[in-house]
């Protein structure tokens, strides 16, 4: 939607090699061009302004200046700066206390009560034994929302629908402590920041449970408003950081870098999906590189080798080598493919920048590996290792025994060819001494 | 409080700084090239959208040289008609004869469906109507409960399912069941989904294609429902969104904050339709329609 910053900075800065140096004028170009880029990525604008004042200090020094290529240096300069506003590093999340309490705050519908349930999940995965308190006693079916996705995770949750929100979560603390569980993470309703009486509720909730952490749990596509609510709230309740949730759209979740700035509170966590587990500790770095529009690579790289079996992919490359690529092979590709995630949670990994168009509003069908899966599994050993025997009889029994179609099948079948004959173009370069074709550096050949 | 006063005093506070801003903008002083750069970053800081904001102040310019005009109050006034009429386009629902007038609600996660669901009964009923509520969300934990609460509140009867089961079976049941009780208005919430959910935007296309074949036409109304702090990506949503079942009209939710929803303009240049109301409160009644030179103004006074 949006061409990213790396692109048009680079298109800009582009017109200007072969001049010996950068001029004033040149340095404004190449600095609204990244104003507007950071504005189109929800930055607040008031942040914007600082910060570009501070790149153009860096803009005119002699780095850019001795760079033959300026634009990329202005932008590693930007990303360099992004990165530091964020905080450079991962913050970890306080549990001090016994229990440890954790409370939750923010807007209606930024997704407290989802992100309290994944925390939790989180917690326990490291050995801990959260206990979830439901003190959202305005929105109807809170409590029960909860409760529902606590038992889906098999987590307690502590409900006194009858009672006051601060009353809840006293209990559920004092519960908590006689039963053993801790952290407890207190689920508030949402509220807004304007509205005095509901803030003061939150202010009574902090006064006497003393929580550890106090995070803000902000709503990645938030436009300039973020920056009004996070620091409401900050001098409100004194913020210990922040939780971003739905970050698994395309948003460039410029709203982060804004309540970082404004609150000075490290982003804690963020939320990338639907399911419980969808809670990953939040990258300053990765974060400037999405704002920019410069993919998430380490982040794919890292779930790449996570869901990667280095065995089978030395195994497959070998296979590769001998041209003995099979359906049988392809299958267990696609499995480890999606190990690490969804096509479109890979896609919005990679640079833009330096994928085809098309590629860039690819929207993938999941189904469509089951698909594919299904139509192989209905293949006899025999015609996976030899895909030639398959004619137009075997083609319609494996469509019945799928599910699918025969153009379902045929599609299948000349994907495969083609990629057949991709590897064997590529085993001949390499014969030719392209050494490093087909042998990515983690042996990951769609890759 | 009557509600045009509560409207009001929504959009005062959401719009209080953006406000300040133009108004000291356009106090006095000539047009040059720092009035037109501040007043398209005061349009950015408003959520307008940077393209949007862009496209009215390139217009403002053409129209202030057209016109020969000097002043900037004068320019502020040729600036409120350009957003009332970005903003412009009545959606007429016409009610079918003999069948229910059908209202289905989309959007993210968290833009206020739900709710808004419930407000827009309660107005439907307000009027006259016989309304039946559509629990068309059995993927988030008790969001079927919640409506439940609020049908209850709002005096209109539910239809309902499991949790977890196939929403276009309830929308079909739903509307066999409309029509069999002879209701006006059906009202249908879905699940939050974002909009780069390929399976989740199939099965909202899913929905769409049943509800049409149990009543051909059917729905009437595609409501896209948009929380006002939301920032660019309002514009991928709508973009997003009426690609998988065309979007009739907006509904811009959660305007008694700070946030100044300005997003709806842009996102009204993409999709070309109007906004329809906006939410102002939790009550049931906090349900406005949207007047296009009202807001116009009120942003800009």
């Amino acid at each position: 939607m949006f061409a990213n910053l790396a692109e048009k900075l680079q298109n800009t800065l582009r017109k200007l090699r072969g001049k010996g140096k950068l001029s004033e004028k040149d340095v404004d170009l190449a600095l609204r061009e990244i104003r507007l880029a950071l504005l189109e990525a929800d930055v607040n604008f008031k942040v914007v302004k600082e910060f570009v004042e501070e790149i153009r200090e860096r803009a005119v020094g002699e780095e850019v200046r001795q760079s033959l290529t300026p634009g990329q240096q202005v932008v590693k300069i930007v990303h360099e700066e992004l990165t530091a506003l964020m905080g450079r590093e991962q913050s970890k999340i306080n549990l001090a206390g016994s229990p440890a309490v954790i409370m939750l705050a923010g807007l209606q519908g930024s997704g407290k009560t989802t992100t309290a349930v994944k925390l939790a999940v989180e917690l326990s995965h490291g050995g801990r034994k959260p206990l979830l308190a439901a003190a959202d006693t305005y929105r109807p079916g809170a409590a029960e929302q909860l409760q529902v996705l606590g038992d889906s995770a098999g987590l307690p949750c502590y409900r006194n629908d009858g009672a006051s929100p601060v009353q809840i979560c006293r209990e559920a603390v004092r519960f908590a402590a006689r039963e053993g569980y801790d952290p407890v993470i207190l689920d508030t309703a949402g509220r807004l920041h304007l509205d005095a009486a509901m803030m003061d509720e939150l202010k009574e909730i902090k006064a006497q449970l003393k929580p550890a952490e106090l995070l803000l749990v902000v709503d990645a596509m938030t436009g300039q408003d973020a920056v009004n609510v996070a620091s409401s709230f900050h001098e409100a309740l004194g913020l210990t950081g922040v939780i971003l949730t739905k970050l698994d759209g395309d948003t460039r979740g410029g709203a982060a870098l804004s309540v970082r700035a404004v609150t000075g509170c490290p982003i804690k966590f963020a939320g990338v999906g639907e399911k419980l587990d969808a809670l990953e500790p939040f990258h300053p770095e990765r974060m400037a590189s999405r704002i920019l529009g410069m993919g998430d690579l380490l982040t794919l790289i890292e779930k790449a080798e996570a869901g990667f079996d280095q065995q089978k992919a030395r195994k497959l490359e070998q296979k590769l080598r001998r041209q003995e690529f099979t359906l049988d092979d392809f299958r267990e590709q696609l499995q480890q493919i999606q190990q690490i995630g969804s096509m479109e949670e890979i896609l919005a990994m990679l640079p833009a920048a330096q994928l085809p168009k098309e590629l860039r509003r690819l929207q993938v069908d999941e189904k469509q590996f089951q698909r594919i899966e299904a139509v192989i599994a209905s293949m006899t050993p025999a015609e996976r290792n030899n895909p030639a025997i398959i004619n137009s009889s075997r083609r319609r029994r494996i469509a019945r025994g799928s599910g699918t179609t025969v153009q379902d099948v045929n599609r299948l079948l000349t994907q495969f060819s083609q990629m057949q004959r991709l590897f064997k173009q590529m085993g001949s370069l390499e014969k030719k001494g392209f050494k490093n074709i087909g042998k990515g550096k983690r042996g990951f050949p769609f890759f | 409080m009557n509600l045009v006063e509560r409207f009001k005093a929504g959009l005062a506070r959401s719009k209080e700084g953006f406000l300040r801003h133009l108004d000291l903008l356009f106090s006095g002083g000539e047009l040059n090239d720092d009035f037109y750069e501040a007043l398209e970053e005061a349009l950015i800081l408003g959520d307008v959208g940077v393209e949007a904001s862009l496209k009215l102040v390139e217009q403002l310019r053409l129209e202030v040289s057209r016109r020969k005009i000097r002043e900037r109050n004068q320019a502020k006034e040729i600036l409120m008609q350009e957003i009332t009429a970005m903003l412009n386009g009545a959606e007429e629902p016409v009610k079918p004869d003999g069948e229910p007038l059908v209202i289905l609600l989309i959007g993210v996660n968290g833009s206020g469906k739900t709710t808004t669901a419930a407000k827009l009964a309660y107005r439907y009923r307000r009027e006259g109507n016989e309304v039946l509520l559509v629990a068309g969300d059995t993927f988030r934990a008790a969001a079927i409960e919640q409506l439940q609460i609020w049908a209850e509140r709002a005096g209109v009867a539910l239809i309902r399912q499991q949790p977890g089961s196939d929403p276009s079976a309830v929308f079909y049941d739903a509307l066999n069941a409309a029509r069999a009780r002879q209701v006006d208005v059906v009202i249908g919430d879905t699940a939050g989904r974002l909009h780069t959910k390929v399976n989740l935007m199939e099965e909202l296309k899913k929905i769409n294609r049943v509800i049409g074949r149990v009543q051909p036409g059917a729905p009437h109304r595609v409501l896209l429902v948009i929380d006002a702090t939301t920032g660019h990506n309002g514009i991928a949503q709508a973009a997003r969104f009426n690609e998988a079942v065309p979007v009739t009209g907006l509904v811009l939710t959660k305007l008694d904050g700070t946030a100044r929803g300005g997003i709806v303009v842009g996102m009204q240049d993409t999709l070309k339709v109007p906004v329809c109301y906006v939410g102002v409160g939790e009550k049931l009644e906090d349900l406005l329609p949207f007047e296009a030179a009202d807001f116009a103004r009120a942003l800009l006074a």
